[in-house]
């Protein structure tokens, strides 16, 4: 009926009202993120009680430890002195006292400035290999810096790593003229034995002899000075930029149409990868002498690179094989059609976007690698863990033990975990730029 | 006169060998081969002029003579008046024991932790994260040291259960002692042997026991025959089901055929638990599992178990969340698509970078020695080079066993992955 | 014989250490410096401190050889080395001298083609055990665990003593002292076992050196001594002589102190006058200075001089004498004579 007078009619809405308590805020949180289910909140209440516990029983000791104390038992004394029940607390005294043992090791520490400065030239080295936008011309530093490294790190002469570079030099320049008089086989023949014949007979006199002339260098360092977070990196980095190299042409050679040559590199990588590294450490340690001339002798930190070199290469040989799977077969095939011959193609297409591909693994290969390098402690080199022990064999810190552990753990971490975000960041990226 | 399409002249120059592309790969292999002859020639030569020069000779009569040395864990027969050899073989059968148990119990952990992970739980999913995080990143054999470290000094000490008033005691009503040497637990004696070892009584007034190798492969036997008969079963209810479409209930034929026959066998033999008791500085009787197997396993199985999670995790991701989506349409319950749909079809991503994980733990099994495990590389590789001085023979062994087992297990495992793998189409 | 091997080149940098050559001599004073094999860290015996400096018993050692070579105590390369390790890298040339208390046996001596140059401390293995588990004897240790060092002869000694007096042990294999202590101290096992030596320098670094005995029994000989190759006599000599330098300036009162007086104003003591050159040949003969044994002395003074400023009672480790103590006192500490 029209006429019916119509007794009410909302003109305004409600003003909205506040939700539940129950559906907002944390309380709404901790119910659909920890308490969703009678099994979600026995796992939430399981891990809360898992966390206090560690806490409850941690907590104390860190935050009561003492970091000014010159040896365990004034640390001890410190502690009683508290007494109150005080009587676990952590003794952080032999980290102040002996940091820079376990970074540096024995380095002479008024030449601590040179590992550092070798870490930052390290860095500058690869910024043009791992950000493409920078200009090209930064790679001469790429070049330069592992010569640089090395001299920052062992100290001497200066012209022993420029006549090692120096065979470098020669054997670009015996590929070039050979492949462009002779053959391509011939010349990478020719690259790679004659920097040999020049390092074995020419470099040193040469060094020596342009030592004698002009005599610049710097103070000379054993590597039995080398320890604690400096030898696992020097350890590490250097067998992964040498191996690198190596790894590739162990990859190409998996996948070689030649017999011969790809069961040598099937052979070499499983050998390799199928042993622990802890055997091949004992095997630089106690066989190699029997492997080389009678008479002949290496410094062990150098048997130790070697080894570990030769360990990484065959697990970059299998990142890089990887990475060589994941290319479209339409590339190889575009590089035939071109002509190129097969270092051509290798060189100016594969390569490229297989190694592109194949960072993330690289990166993730160091990080084992890194991790490893601390079982050099068992054949008597002084890594952080070494250190450790030798700092424990000292009679001011003898009987600590969790302080250095946690120290060691905590560098370890932190630098893994960062390079571990690093190589996911790219992986990302690499996915992006593929899609 | 001579046109572009002349065929080759036959015959053969010289210069084919590096020109021609059909003798180059020849020539090529031929001078590899040549290097590496070369190079192996030259090692060999090197390690037999060194050799000479040590006054040393290359033989493996070490192997037999008297070991010298005891050895804590053993699951065969040993004693230090034992050959080297079979010192070698303790070592490696607690190698394989370890690496056994730590790639289950890493599989376990991984496959949990990664499920986890991506729960939507916070407070799980975080501290999951921790857990892959903290063990990712830092050092194998910190962690070795660490958990030994820990376990040692966390736990009662046996003589904390001596006394009148023990501080500790034993748990599952004086069955299983957890202390920091290891844990007891009890095992399973025969008082009517069939295997004529001396039995004796584990207590005074108790009856006597032994437990001969004889009586358990006696019971693993009878165990191998249920489970066939098992089998027929299932196969007959399989053959029921396809005639007539209807299942017979079986379960509780199998659970007899598995139950019954095992418990007569166990019955005659007159199996009876031995429990572990203190007796002087230690618990004796019972299964000891070592500090430093509990310690290396814990270990070895929570390192690898974080690389597996994340394996697992990244498995999981690969399945297309329409998957799940499809799961829920179909009426399946949220807590059993984990298990039917997502996993099974994980699987055949997870299970290749699992391999190389299940081979790290293996091989990470060489750290045994930092918690005192005697595995080959501690017996073979540690004390019984060092004290004959074979080092080149030692090292050889110790390469070739790892070597031995890494391409086992990883021929196993492909032959595994590739039964196991859909074909592709 | 000496050849350029792969990496000759890097031989300039002297990143190589030096090849191991038939006169051990020539080649160290070539280099420059003595290569020593000392342990990665023990005690008392060597360790290396704060800046890195190496110091120690066995240290002492090498430092007086590097003396009497160089006049120069600082002219030593300290190469640390496990137990596993120091065999090959004494044997591989890789060291010059091993004084990493290595007990001399015959088959060390023998089998492993080693020259023990002498005794520079008479240790045996001892037991130590904590005072609350009642025990006086290492008898009464049947079904006790027990922690050893893997890689020396102290696991041998165990497994015999266990042996002959038929009792049984569970063995707690570890790799280093530190190690070892941190499982002891917790009570992973009930005994720890080592040179006596080590086992009381341990506990001098106990929180309550009062809780835990050493047990009377002494179940092996363990004399320790520096070793070197076997072959190169001439070298061997340097060593053994240098060693007994120590000892006999003990023995006639020559110490760091008093022997810059006694060498610039020889006395009427002839043997004094020809251990430290003034009178005789005797350096030349081991083709040295005429003031070697003088510079050894200097270097950290006579044996026992060395012994009281690292191990002895004065120090934290306190061992007493004992064996080691001169023959003139009741010890076993004897050197030929200088003539």
């Amino acid at each position: 009926m029209s006429d019916t007078p119509i007794t009410y009619v909302r003109d305004t809405m409600l003003p909205q009202q506040a939700p539940p308590t129950s559906e907002v805020g944390p309380v709404r949180w901790a119910r659909e993120n920890l308490f969703s289910s009678p099994m979600n909140a026995i796992l939430t209440i399981l891990s809360l009680y898992i966390v206090y516990t560690v806490i409850s029983h941690v907590g104390p000791w860190l935050i009561n430890g003492i970091w000014d104390a010159d040896s365990l038992s004034e640390c001890r004394e410190i502690i009683a002195a508290k007494g109150d029940g005080h009587h676990s607390a952590a003794c952080f005294g032999v980290i102040t006292a002996r940091w820079h043992q376990l970074v540096f090791g024995y380095y002479p520490s008024e030449l601590y400035w040179r590992p550092v400065l070798a870490l930052l030239v390290f860095f500058v080295g690869i910024a043009p290999v791992l950000f493409p936008s920078l200009p090209r011309k930064l790679f001469i530093v790429s070049m330069v810096a592992p010569f640089l490294c090395f001299w920052l790190l062992w100290g001497g002469s200066i012209w022993l790593p420029i006549s090692i570079a120096l065979g470098f030099g020669v054997g670009v320049v015996a590929f070039k003229l050979l492949s462009v008089s002779v053959s391509s086989l011939v010349a990478i023949i020719g690259a790679i034995l004659l920097p040999l014949i020049y390092w074995l007979y020419l470099s040193g006199p040469l060094a020596a002899g342009l030592a004698s002339i002009v005599p610049l260098g710097i103070e000379f360092v054993p590597s039995r000075s080398f320890g604690g977070f400096m030898l696992s990196i020097v350890i590490g980095l250097s067998a992964i930029v040498i191996s690198l190299p190596l790894g590739i042409l162990l990859a190409l050679g998996r996948q070689s149409d030649l017999f011969i040559i790809k069961t040598c590199a099937v052979v070499f990588i499983e050998v390799i990868r199928g042993v622990p590294l802890i055997v091949w450490l004992f095997t630089a340690q106690l066989l190699l002498n029997y492997f080389l001339p009678p008479g002949s002798n290496f410094d062990l930190t150098l048997r130790v690179i070697i080894m570990v070199t030769l360990f990484a290469s065959a697990y970059i040989a299998e990142v890089v094989r990887g990475g060589l799977a994941a290319l479209p077969k339409g590339q190889y095939e575009g590089g035939d059609s071109l002509g190129l011959n097969y270092w051509q193609s290798m060189q100016l297409i594969i390569l490229p976007q297989a190694l592109k591909i194949s960072i993330p693994g690289i990166v993730n290969t160091f990080i084992g690698l890194f991790k490893d390098t601390t079982l050099v402690v068992f054949i008597g080199l002084f890594d952080p863990l070494g250190i450790a022990s030798a700092i424990r064999a000292t009679t001011e810190w003898n009987g600590i033990y969790w302080e250095l552990f946690l120290f060691i753990g905590i560098m370890f971490f932190i630098s893994c975990f960062s390079m571990g975000r690093y190589s996911l960041y790219l992986e990302k990226k690499l996915q992006r730029e593929h899609r | 006169m001579s046109t572009l399409t002349d065929p080759p002249k036959p015959g053969f120059r010289l210069s084919q060998l590096i020109y021609d592309t059909r003798y180059r790969s020849i020539t090529i292999q031929v001078i590899a081969l040549a290097l590496i002859v070369a190079a192996f020639w030259w090692l060999g030569n090197n390690t037999v002029n060194n050799l000479n020069a040590l006054g040393k000779d290359f033989n493996f009569g070490f192997l037999n003579s008297a070991a010298g040395y005891d050895i804590n864990q053993k699951l065969i027969e040993y004693n230090n008046q034992m050959s080297h050899g079979r010192a070698a073989l303790v070592g490696i059968l607690n190698t394989l024991l370890v690496a056994f148990l730590g790639c289950i119990a890493a599989l376990i952990i991984g496959v949990f932790v990664g499920v986890l992970r991506l729960s939507k739980n916070w407070v799980v999913s975080k501290l999951m994260a921790v857990y892959v995080e903290g063990f990712r990143n830092v050092p194998l054999l910190i962690w070795i040291l660490l958990i030994g470290a820990v376990m040692s000094e966390s736990m009662p000490q046996p003589r904390e259960f001596r006394g009148e008033n023990a501080t500790q005691s034993m748990y599952f009503s004086d069955n299983v002692a957890v202390t920091n040497r290891g844990i007891w637990i009890p095992r399973i004696g025969f008082t009517n042997s069939v295997s004529g070892e001396e039995a004796v009584a584990p207590v005074e007034g108790a009856a006597a026991v032994a437990s001969g190798g004889l009586d358990w492969l006696l019971v693993l036997g009878t165990l191998g025959l249920s489970l066939f008969a098992m089998r027929l079963v299932r196969q007959r209810a399989d053959r029921i089901q396809q005639a007539t479409g209807e299942r017979p209930t079986t379960w509780y034929q199998r659970l007899g055929l598995l139950i019954i026959p095992v418990g007569i066998v166990l019955f005659l033999l007159g199996a009876t638990i031995v429990s572990p008791y203190l007796k002087g500085f230690n618990f004796t009787e019972g299964i000891h599992l070592r500090n430093s197997l509990i310690a290396l396993w814990f270990a070895l199985s929570l390192y690898t178990g974080a690389f597996i999670a994340e394996i697992v995790r990244a498995g999981i991701l690969a399945v297309s969340k329409g998957q799940s989506e499809a799961a829920a349409a179909l009426g399946i319950q949220p807590s059993r698509t984990m298990n039917l749909v997502i996993l099974p079809q994980a699987m055949r991503v997870i299970i290749p970078p699992l391999i190389s994980q299940f081979l790290n733990l293996t091989k990470n099994s060489s750290l045994a020695i930092a918690v005192g495990y005697m595995d080959v590389r501690a017996t073979l590789g540690g004390i019984t080079i060092n004290q004959t001085g074979r080092e080149l023979e030692g090292m050889l062994l110790m390469g070739a066993f790892y070597l031995a087992l890494s391409l086992v297990i990883s021929g196993g495992m492909n032959y595994y992955n590739r039964s196991t793998q859909l074909a592709e189409r | 014989m000496k050849k350029t091997v792969f990496f000759g080149a890097l031989t300039v940098a002297g990143l190589t250490a030096g090849m191991a050559s038939a006169a051990t001599l020539d080649d160290v004073k070539a280099r420059g410096s003595l290569n020593c094999g000392v342990t990665t860290g023990l005690v008392g015996f060597a360790a290396p401190d704060a800046e890195g400096v190496w110091e120690g018993f066995d240290v002492g050692v090498c430092r007086a050889v590097a003396a009497a070579i160089f006049g120069d105590p600082t002219a030593v390369e300290f190469v640390p080395t496990t137990g596993q390790t120091r065999f090959t890298a004494l044997a591989s040339g890789e060291i010059d001298l091993l004084a990493r208390n290595t007990t001399w046996t015959m088959s060390r001596d023998v089998d492993l083609k080693f020259e023990f140059v002498g005794v520079n401390y008479y240790d045996g293995q001892g037991f130590l055990v904590p005072k609350a588990l009642g025990v006086t004897s290492a008898k009464e240790l049947d079904g006790a665990t027990v922690c050893i060092q893997t890689g020396t002869t102290t696991e041998l000694n165990l497994a015999d003593f266990f042996r002959v007096n038929d009792i049984s042990y569970e063995p707690v294999p570890i790799e280093t002292n530190a190690e070892g202590q941190q499982q002891y101290l917790a009570g992973a096992c009930d005994v720890y076992t080592t040179d006596a030596s080590g086992l009381a320098a341990t506990r001098a670094t106990f929180e309550n050196p009062a809780d835990h005995v050493l047990l009377p029994e002494i179940i092996s000989k363990e004399p320790l001594g520096p070793l070197v190759r076997h072959g190169d006599n001439e070298w061997g000599d340097i060593a053994r002589w240098t060693l007994n330098a120590l000892i006999t300036a003990e023995e006639l009162g020559v110490t760091s102190e008093n022997i810059e007086e006694l060498a610039a104003t020889p006395g009427n003591n002839p043997e004094v006058n020809r251990l430290l050159g003034t009178e005789g040949e005797l350096g030349a003969q081991l083709g040295l200075d005429a003031d070697w044994a003088k510079n050894a002395i200097a270097a950290g003074g006579n044996y026992g001089e060395l012994f009281d400023n690292n191990i002895g009672e004065n120090t934290s480790i306190g061992l007493a004498r004992g064996l080691n103590a001169q023959w003139t006192d009741g010890g076993l500490i004897y050197s030929p004579p200088f003539r």
